[in-house]
C-alpha cells in the first residue's frame, strides 16, 4: 500500500497545498486514512501529524476508521424529512440491524447522515459512494441493500433511472433531475458557447469589461450581494505575482441547488465566465471548488475542460489573444458547509481546516496562496458571459432599480413543482408560491437557514436585495408542517454541525440557543426564555463570518415573525425560569473531598451585609431615578 | 438626579474583562463623571451599600461562592450584565464540564504532574472553603440576565460605548469592528 500512497503524493507533486485532493484519492483507494498514511504523508508532505489529522476531522466525508465498502450517506436536511427520510433511515437500520453512524459487523455498509446533499426538489435523497439515489422509498432501499450484500457496483444497483436533462448523458449517468420550470434570459438556450471569448473578448480591454459590469449593477448571487464589477476591479488593481478566479461551487446552503443545475446544463457559460474573469483581472489560473456531493459531475466537467483545451479556449494565448494565457481545475471539498464562505474556501483549498480568515486582508487583495483571488459564485460567472453578450444596459432593464437582472431560485418543500425558476428580481413570495403551486402556505425560508422564515403578512413583499434578499434557497412550509420541531430544530442543528468551533459564540451560543428552544417545546419555558434567544441572538453577531452571525436566524426570525407559535408554548409560572438548584450542584464535590453538603451562608454574610434598600422592591426616596431605564435597555442591545 | 450606580465582580473569570474595562483609559474620568461606582475590584469596595442600578459580571459560576455572590448581586442591581465570554457562555473554566468533578479534583490535587507537596493526600474540605459545583455555569442558568457584551474580553471600546449608551439613555451605534470576536 506504501507504494500506491507515495504515487497518490507525487500525482500532487508532493505538494502539502494539495493534501484535499491526496486525502481525497486515498480515500478512494483505501476507503478511510488508515493511520499508516498519515506517517507517509507527514514525511513527504514535511508537516506534522497533527496538521494532517486537524484537516481530516473536519470534514464530514474524511474518515480515520473504516466506513464501508460500500458509504452511505443519508440528506440530513429538513425538506428530505418532510418529504419521508425518517422512513428511509428505518428501513436502513432494520434491514441492516444497525443504527445510523455505524458500519455493519463485516464492514460491509456504513450509514452516516450528512448536510443537505443539494436535492430539496428530489427528495428523500442519498448518496453511496459518491452516487446519487434520489426519490427514496423503503422499497428501494431493500433493494440497494440487496444489491450491496450481493457486491455489485453503484452502477449497476437495480435502482436506476435515466436522470433528466443532462444528467443522462453517459458521462454524468446519475438518475438526478435538473427540473428546470422556468428559463429566462440566464438559462436560455440562445447561448452559443464560447462564441464571446472566441469572437469578442480579443476586441475588448479588460478596464471596459470593469466598466460594463460596473455599469449593469451585476452583484454577486452567493448570497452577499457585492457588486462584481468592483470586485474585479480591486483585483485587477491589487499587486502579487500571480491571481486567481475561484468559481464558488460549494453550494452548503440548505434549500440550494442551482448551481449544480447550472453546471449540469451549462457549464460552458461558468468556465467561459471563468476565463474572462482572468482576462480581466490579469489571472492565470481558475479553479472550480466543487462540493464533494456533486462528484458525480467529476467525469463530465473536465472532460469539457480537456476539449476547451484542445480548443485553445484553455491554455496559452488563448482566441489568439497574446499572452491570455488560462487554465482552469477543480477542487473537490470533503463535506463542510462552512468553505462556501470565500476566505475558508480558500483555506480549504490549501488543505487546511475551512476556517475563515479574520478579515481585513480580503482575497481580492490576499487571496489564494496569499495573492490577489476574486471568488465568485457559479451563476455570477454565468451572468457575466451574458452582459458582455448583450449589454448592461439591456441587463439593467431586467429587474429592479437597485436588483438588476435575474435570479436563479431553487424552490423546494410544499409545492406541487420543486424545481429551478429563473425570475426577474422584484416578483413577490406570492407570485413565487402561485407559480409553484402550492397551497395552504404556512411559512416559507427565503435565502435558506442562515435567511429569514417569513409567514403571510410577508407574502406581498419582493425578492431582491433591498427587501427578501436570497442566494437562491426558498423552501416551502404549509400548514400541516410543526415550524418549530421540525424546521427550526433542523436549522439549529445543522448550524451546530457546521460551525468550524473558531469563534466561541458560534461554537457555543447555538448549542446553548437550541437547549432553551427544547426547553420551550417541552412545555417548560417562559417569557424571559425568549427574551434570552432574542438577546443571544445579537451575541453571536460578534462571529468572525457568516455562519456564526446568522447561526441564532432560525430561532431570532421565527420568534420575530411567528412569535404566537413560542407564546402558546410557554408555561405561565414565571418561577421556572431556570432550573439551578445550588444543593444539588454541590453533592457530588462534597463526597468526593468528604465534606458536609453545608453551604455556610455565614461567611457571605460577614463580609457582605445586605444593603439598605432592594432594588427590586419599591423605590426608596434615595434610590436613584431611573425612570427612563426600560427605554435605553433596549438601545443598549442594538449591536 | 443622582448619578447611576454601577457595581461589578469577578466570578470564575481571569480578571481579563476588568482589565479591559480599565483599557477605557483616561476615559474614566468621564465615566466617574456620569456614573457613580459602588462595590467593584477596581476600587476595592468590598460591599454593596446602597442599591445597584447596574451590575456587571464576569465570570461563570464555578463554586457555591460565586453562585451567592451573583444572587447577591441580582437582588440589589435592577440591570445585570453579563459581561465577557465566561459569564455568558462559560468559558475556559467551563472545558471542565463533561469531565466528573471526581476525576478533575483527583488530578488537582493528587495525580497531577505538577503535584508534589500533597504527601498526606489531602482534599481540600475545611468548611469555611466555597464548594465546587458539579459543571461550571454560565450566569444565566442561575439567575435573570437582562444584557450581554460578548468578547473575550470585550474591547474597551465596546464597553464604555455601551455603558454610555445605558446611562445616558443613548442609542449605541458600535461597528462589527468594534465588538467582532477576534
Ligand atoms: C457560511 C457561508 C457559506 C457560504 N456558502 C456559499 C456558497 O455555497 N456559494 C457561494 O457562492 N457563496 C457562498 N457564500 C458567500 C461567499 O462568502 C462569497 O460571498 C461569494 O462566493 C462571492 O461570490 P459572489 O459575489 O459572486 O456572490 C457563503 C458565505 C458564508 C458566510
Amino acid at each position: 500500500m506504501k507504494e500506491r500512497i507515495i504515487e497518490i503524493i507525487h500525482k500532487y507533486h508532493a505538494d502539502k497545498t494539495r493534501l484535499m485532493d491526496i486525502m481525497l484519492d486515498i480515500q478512494d483507494e483505501c476507503q478511510y486514512i488508515p493511520e499508516e498514511c498519515l506517517d507517509i504523508l507527514s514525511k513527504e508532505l514535511v508537516l506534522s501529524i497533527a496538521d494532517i489529522e486537524q484537516t481530516i476531522s473536519f470534514y464530514h466525508f474524511f474518515s480515520q476508521k473504516p466506513r464501508g465498502k460500500y458509504q452511505v450517506y443519508i440528506n440530513q436536511s429538513a425538506v428530505a424529512y418532510m418529504m419521508g427520510q425518517s422512513d428511509i433511515i428505518e428501513a436502513f437500520e432494520d434491514e441492516l440491524g444497525i443504527t445510523l453512524g455505524s458500519v455493519t459487523e463485516d464492514g460491509a455498509i456504513g450509514i452516516f447522515g450528512t448536510a443537505d446533499i443539494g436535492m430539496n426538489d428530489q427528495e428523500p435523497a442519498i448518496l453511496i459512494n459518491k452516487r446519487v439515489f434520489t426519490q427514496m422509498t423503503p422499497y428501494r432501499v431493500r433493494q440497494l441493500i440487496d444489491d450491496m450484500k450481493a457486491g455489485k457496483d453503484v452502477k449497476d444497483m437495480a435502482v436506476k433511472a435515466p436522470g433528466s436533462g443532462k444528467n443522462s448523458d453517459p458521462l454524468i449517468d446519475a438518475m438526478v433531475h435538473s427540473n428546470i420550470f422556468r428559463i429566462g434570459p440566464l438559462l436560455a438556450n440562445d447561448y452559443k458557447p464560447f462564441d464571446y471569448l472566441k469572437d469578442n473578448l480579443s476586441k475588448i480591454k479588460a478596464e471596459s469589461i470593469v466598466e460594463e459590469l460596473k455599469k449593469s449593477n451585476l452583484r454577486g448571487r452567493g448570497g452577499a450581494g457585492f457588486p462584481t464589477g468592483l470586485k474585479w476591479d480591486f483585483c485587477r488593481k491589487s499587486s502579487g505575482h500571480d491571481k486567481y478566479v475561484i468559481c464558488n461551487a460549494d453550494e452548503g446552503e440548505p434549500g440550494t441547488f442551482k448551481d449544480r443545475v447550472i453546471l449540469t446544463e451549462m457549464p460552458e457559460l461558468v468556465f467561459e465566465g471563468m476565463a474572462i474573469a482572468g482576462y480581466t483581472i490579469d489571472a492565470h489560473y481558475g479553479i472550480l471548488y466543487l462540493r464533494y456531493e456533486y462528484k458525480y459531475l467529476e467525469t463530465y466537467l473536465n472532460d469539457l475542460l480537456n476539449r476547451m483545451r484542445e480548443e485553445h479556449l484553455l491554455g496559452e494565448n488563448i482566441a489568439g489573444i497574446s499572452g491570455f494565457n488560462f487554465d482552469i481545475r477543480i477542487q473537490f471539498g470533503a463535506g463542510a458547509y462552512v468553505c462556501g464562505e470565500e476566505s475558508a474556501l480558500i483555506e480549504s483549498m490549501l488543505g487546511k481546516r475551512g476556517e475563515p480568515r479574520d478579515k481585513p486582508p480580503f482575497p481580492v487583495e490576499q487571496g489564494y496562496l496569499d495573492q490577489p483571488t476574486a471568488v465568485n459564485n457559479v451563476e455570477t460567472f454565468a451572468a457575466v458571459v451574458k452582459i458582455l453578450t448583450k449589454g448592461a444596459d439591456w441587463f439593467k432593464k431586467l429587474g429592479t432599480a437597485d436588483s438588476a437582472g435575474t435570479k436563479v431560485l431553487s424552490i423546494s418543500g410544499d409545492c406541487q413543482f420543486p424545481g429551478i425558476y429563473e425570475v426577474e428580481w422584484g416578483i413577490t413570495i406570492q407570485d413565487m408560491l402561485d407559480m409553484v403551486g402550492a397551497k395552504k402556505t404556512q411559512a416559507v425560508q427565503v435565502g435558506g437557514p442562515s435567511g429569514t422564515l417569513i409567514g403571510p403578512e410577508d407574502f406581498q413583499r419582493s425578492i431582491c436585495y433591498t427587501d427578501l434578499s436570497t442566494g437562491g434557497s426558498m423552501i416551502i412550509f404549509n400548514r400541516d408542517r410543526n415550524l418549530l420541531k421540525d424546521v427550526v430544530r433542523n436549522f439549529m442543528e445543522f448550524f451546530i454541525d457546521e460551525s468550524c468551533g473558531s469563534c466561541s459564540t458560534c461554537r457555543i451560543m447555538p448549542a446553548v440557543m437550541l437547549d432553551k428552544l427544547d426547553k420551550i417545546l417541552h412545555g417548560k419555558g417562559v417569557k424571559q426564555d425568549i427574551r434570552d434567544l432574542e438577546e443571544w441572538g445579537t451575541v453571536l453577531k460578534a462571529s468572525r463570518c457568516g455562519l456564526g452571525q446568522t447561526a441564532g436566524n432560525p430561532i431570532v426570525m421565527s420568534i420575530k415573525n411567528f412569535r404566537h407559535l413560542y407564546n402558546q408554548l410557554l408555561n405561565r409560572d414565571e418561577l421556572k425560569y431556570n432550573g439551578f438548584n445550588l444543593e444539588e450542584a454541590i453533592q457530588e464535590s462534597c463526597q468526593v473531598v468528604g465534606r458536609e453538603p453545608v453551604i455556610d451562608h455565614g461567611h457571605l454574610k460577614n463580609g457582605r451585609e445586605r444593603p439598605e434598600c432592594k432594588a427590586n422592591g419599591t423605590h426608596k426616596p434615595e434610590c436613584p431615578d431611573l425612570s427612563g431605564h426600560k427605554d435605553f435597555e433596549h438601545r443598549a442591545t442594538n449591536l | 438626579m443622582s448619578k447611576p450606580v454601577i457595581a461589578t465582580t469577578s466570578l470564575a473569570g481571569c480578571f481579563g474583562c476588568h482589565m479591559s474595562l480599565l483599557d477605557i483609559d483616561e476615559r474614566i474620568l468621564e465615566l466617574i463623571e456620569l456614573v457613580e461606582f459602588n462595590k467593584s475590584p477596581i476600587n476595592d469596595i468590598k460591599k454593596l451599600t446602597k442599591p445597584i442600578d447596574i451590575g456587571i459580571i464576569e465570570g461563570g459560576c464555578c463554586n457555591s461562592e460565586n453562585v451567592e455572590v451573583l444572587r447577591y448581586f441580582r437582588e440589589n442591581c435592577k440591570t445585570l450584565i453579563s459581561f465577557g465570554e465566561c459569564a455568558i457562555m462559560g468559558g475556559l473554566p467551563a472545558l471542565r464540564n463533561g469531565i466528573p468533578v471526581e476525576e478533575c479534583i483527583k488530578e488537582a490535587y493528587l495525580d497531577g504532574p505538577t503535584v508534589q507537596l500533597n504527601k498526606d493526600k489531602v482534599l481540600p474540605n475545611d468548611p469555611e472553603l466555597p464548594i465546587i459545583l458539579d459543571r461550571v455555569y454560565p450566569c444565566h442558568e442561575v439567575v435573570k440576565i437582562d444584557y450581554y457584551l460578548p468578547g473575550c474580553a470585550p474591547r474597551a471600546d465596546f464597553i464604555w460605548e455601551a455603558v454610555v449608551a445605558l446611562v445616558t439613555n443613548n442609542e449605541m451605534a458600535v461597528p462589527y469592528e468594534v465588538f467582532k470576536f477576534d
